[in-house]
């Protein structure tokens, strides 16, 4: 470590103001304090702090976010022998998985951590680690097999226009990641739609198993093909084709797990999110008219990326409300949307990325109404006072 | 008993070093100094030079903008040191004091009898007028103001923060006194105090006080809190708060014409040895106190809290309102991959990311550290779990950087002062310097307003 210390002590003079590399400043401090918590001390204010910080915080998001990861490189594997036949074993479905997938997160993150790292430099900032949460979610939010130059582009236009024109991380609108898929969605639909692309290797001319569709469980609904559509407990464990990272439901409430107990997702968002969808399921089915409006709730809970959108993308604490009242509204919002997407509109079977990114348009007028309400009660206080006094 | 208030909301950090309640006794100090810096938005003007002898209780600079407001030496001596920094901002006035001690004597009349304007006249001739605090703003009170109520927090809740009724032993007439004294500038004087008080405290037997019991982990103890809860500040309106050894001073003053700003001070801290109280005027150099310093880890010595102190060296002064000293490790030094390392046990998060919160009973030497690097605003719902006012604390913080009056008015600036947003400083992730930008926020109100 001391001899790390030094190398760094050593070289660091090239990247300070009159250095040779000043121009790599903000990268290399981002590294440095990568490698080391910086020595700063509390000069103005407080003298001791909390040891948490953004990045310990943004840490624990992506350990959140593994089991997810692992599960979704497994399925890619074991959907794609599905699709065309053989035996695998686990471990070979897996490491199928692992090589479908790992070029698409080192493509998210390469492409996304360079932006960050050059527009921190433009600005004169330190790299914010937000991006060590987004460059994940990006690649686990997408279908196995989107091309890694569309995936690049669309990191690209997510961290760009979606957060850098902004200000950088904590003044973004949107959810940077969704806003890469949506992205994807606009610009190539055929690349994120359809039966073709969720499965690894049925572009690619490999014979198919006859009857296996590789379509997802919402495109099956939305078709209003009930019937076909998996067992529960399969939508449920997730071996059903399907973006990356959000299949299984299980590994997600893992996840969850993780977010609300060290606090760092809220609850109250997801909680919210989970009773809108059932409100608003219920309501359809009460007034059905056809057997996807029939569905039960609690399949629309584990299909799509409602549960993966739910727990790490509705929480984002930025684009989201930001108040603990506004959530409650946000999220329940986010599940109502959900479903009348899907119920509703004939073109897009999933409704969980529009809800979200509907959402977060709407997430400051929220807050506004509740800050609003608190600005009421100050000056309800000064007229009672007024009137006693 | 009056009904009890709860505070749900709040963060009791357990630092290692709490006072041990004994008084002990230190070599006297080479200098003592007062320090306009000590009384936000004041602008000093001098009435002394270098080299004049002064006796305590005599004036060393006065309010510009209200000559009547005195900050008097507290001993008497010569003035050895004019200290100023950037811009000749004058930073301290210090004075060395004379072998034999002599004060400046005021009549002393029957209280009962004198009417307020005398009161008010002798609280700013003797100098004493310094001790009261206005809300909002945390700035001087103003002797024209009749204030809605005179505001005591009985109890303080800060980490390691002195026992203030250990520093009121002896004191009950002296404190009465200081009491019935307020009763003339306001008829509402309010004392809080928390539910666990020993039942021979001093408070017990105060009268003419309105009580108010409070229970709750910090900021309970802030009188702005307790404002807040019992009757929160509203535009136009203005509250005075005192601290409890003031009270005391403020009798001593009535009792015996003589303005002595002697007090019970907490020496606490993981650096201290052996932490105890000490007696000493408000302004006293702190080098004495060394010989009771371990000084291996390279100690800050801040006097105050270590949320809203001031560091002020080895040879500081003790603040003019500050009651305790304390003293933490610098932490100027680099931590090997520190983020991603949850076992960080010697370091405290409110955090579930951290394990420190199933240790609840432990005691932690926590350094200087800043823990991270500045970042925007990213977190939500962290400033309100330490925060227990009806205030959005962001959108406060928001308003103040966009300098929007309205809003900040609207969202409740009257209402805090640094040391009621001190904990969120603290939990920040994004380690912004939240009591900064309120004080920016309080200067731009004062000057547009």
């Amino acid at each position: 470590m001391n001899l790390l210390k030094i190398f760094i002590d050593k070289i660091k003079p090239a990247f300070e103001k009159d250095g040779k590399l000043k121009m790599f400043h903000s990268t290399f401090e981002a590294f440095e304090s990568f490698l080391f918590v910086p020595n700063t001390t509390n000069n103005k204010g407080v003298h001791i702090r909390d040891v948490n910080d953004l990045k310990h915080t943004m840490t624990v998001v992506v350990v959140a976010l593994i089991p997810t990861l692992l599960f979704g490189m497994w399925n890619t594997g074991y959907q794609h022998q599905l699709a065309i036949g053989g035996d695998m074993t686990f471990f070979g479905m897996f490491w199928f998985g692992f090589l479908k997938v790992l070029p698409i997160i080192i493509v998210s993150y390469v492409v996304g951590l360079g932006i960050e790292f050059v527009s921190a430099q433009l600005r004169g900032h330190e790299v914010n680690e937000g991006f060590l949460v987004t460059g994940l979610l990006i690649p686990l939010i997408m279908p196995v097999n989107c091309p890694l130059w569309m995936i690049g582009l669309a990191t690209a236009f997510a961290v760009i226009i979606g957060k850098e024109v902004f200000g950088g991380t904590g003044m973004n609108v949107f959810n940077p990641a969704l806003l890469a898929r949506a992205f994807v969605f606009f610009a190539y639909p055929s690349q994120i739609s359809g039966t073709k692309v969720w499965v690894a290797g049925m572009e690619s001319g490999n014979t198919i198993i006859d009857g296996f569709s590789g379509a997802t469980p919402l495109a099956h609904a939305a078709a209003n093909e009930i019937n076909q559509l998996p067992s529960f407990s399969d939508m449920f464990f997730g071996f059903i084709p399907g973006s990356i990272g959000e299949t299984s439901t299980l590994t997600i409430l893992l996840g969850a797990a993780v977010l609300i107990y060290t606090g760092i997702g809220s609850w109250k968002v997801m909680t919210a999110c989970v009773a809108g969808v059932v409100g608003t399921s219920l309501l359809c089915n009460i007034f059905a008219v056809n057997a996807y409006m029939e569905l039960p709730f609690y399949y629309h809970l584990v299909m799509g990326g409602f549960a993966f959108g739910a727990v790490f993308m509705a929480t984002d604490p930025v684009s989201g409300a930001q108040t603990e009242t506004g959530k409650w509204i946000y999220g329940a919002l986010i599940g109502v949307l959900v479903i009348v997407v899907r119920l509703f509109n004939p073109g897009y079977p999933e409704g969980m990325m529009l809800a979200i990114l509907f959402m977060n348009v709407f997430a400051p007028l929220i807050d506004h109404y509740v800050v609003e309400a608190n600005i009421k009660r100050r000056i309800r206080r000064v007229q009672k006072y007024k009137k006693i006094g | 008993m009056s009904k009890v208030i709860p505070i749900h909301k709040g963060l009791d950090i357990s630092l290692k070093g709490s006072a041990e309640k004994v008084v002990a006794r230190i070599t006297p100090s080479v200098d003592y100094a007062v320090k306009p810096t000590d009384f936000q938005g004041l602008t000093p003007k001098l009435t002394v030079n270098e080299g004049d002898v002064v006796l305590a209780g005599a004036p060393l600079f006065v309010d510009k903008y209200n000559p009547d407001i005195r900050f008097v030496s507290p001993i008497s001596g010569t003035v050895s040191n004019i200290v100023r920094g950037d811009k000749r901002k004058l930073l301290a006035v210090v004075v060395t004091p004379a072998e034999e001690q002599s004060h400046v004597k005021h009549d002393i009349h029957d209280l009962a009898t004198m009417p307020r304007e005398e009161v008010i006249k002798l609280l700013l001739e003797s100098g004493a007028w310094a001790f009261l605090k206005q809300r909002p703003y945390g700035i001087l009170a103003k002797p024209t103001d009749t204030p809605k109520g005179i505001f005591i927090s009985g109890f303080n809740s800060a980490p390691l923060a002195p026992d203030i009724d250990f520093t009121l032993t002896n004191e009950s007439a002296t404190f009465q006194k200081g009491i019935d004294v307020l009763l003339k500038l306001s008829r509402n004087v309010h004392l809080s105090i928390q539910t666990d008080i020993s039942a021979n405290s001093i408070f017990k037997k105060v009268k003419g006080v309105e009580m108010h019991t409070f229970e709750g982990p910090h900021p309970a103890g802030n009188v702005g809190v307790q404002i807040h809860h019992l009757s929160p500040i509203n535009k136009g309106e203005v509250a005075w708060t005192i601290d409890p050894q003031h009270v005391v001073a403020l009798g001593r003053l009535f009792l015996t014409g003589v303005y002595d700003v002697s007090k019970m001070v907490a020496l606490v801290g993981s650096e201290v040895k052996r932490p105890r109280y000490f007696r000493l005027s408000a302004g006293v150099n702190i080098s004495p106190l060394q010989s009771y310093i371990d000084a291996s880890h390279n100690p800050r010595y801040i006097s105050g809290d270590v949320l809203t102190g001031s560091n002020i060296g080895t040879d500081g002064y003790l603040g003019f309102y500050d009651t305790m000293i304390s003293v933490i490790p610098e932490g100027n030094h680099y931590e090997f991959m520190g983020w991603a390392n949850p076992f960080r046990m010697k370091k405290y998060s409110m955090s579930r990311s951290y394990f420190s919160w199933m240790f609840p009973d432990k005691e932690y030497a926590l350094d200087t550290n800043v823990n991270g690097g500045q970042r925007a605003f990213v977190m939500t719902g962290e400033y309100e779990k330490v925060l227990p006012m009806d205030i959005y604390p962001v959108y406060l913080l928001k308003a103040i950087l966009a300098e929007d009056i309205d809003k900040m008015e609207q969202l409740g600036i009257y209402e805090v002062i640094e040391e009621d947003l001190a904990l969120c400083e603290f939990v920040c992730t994004s380690k912004i310097d939240v009591q900064q930008i309120l004080r920016q926020g309080i200067n731009l109100m004062i000057k547009e307003m």
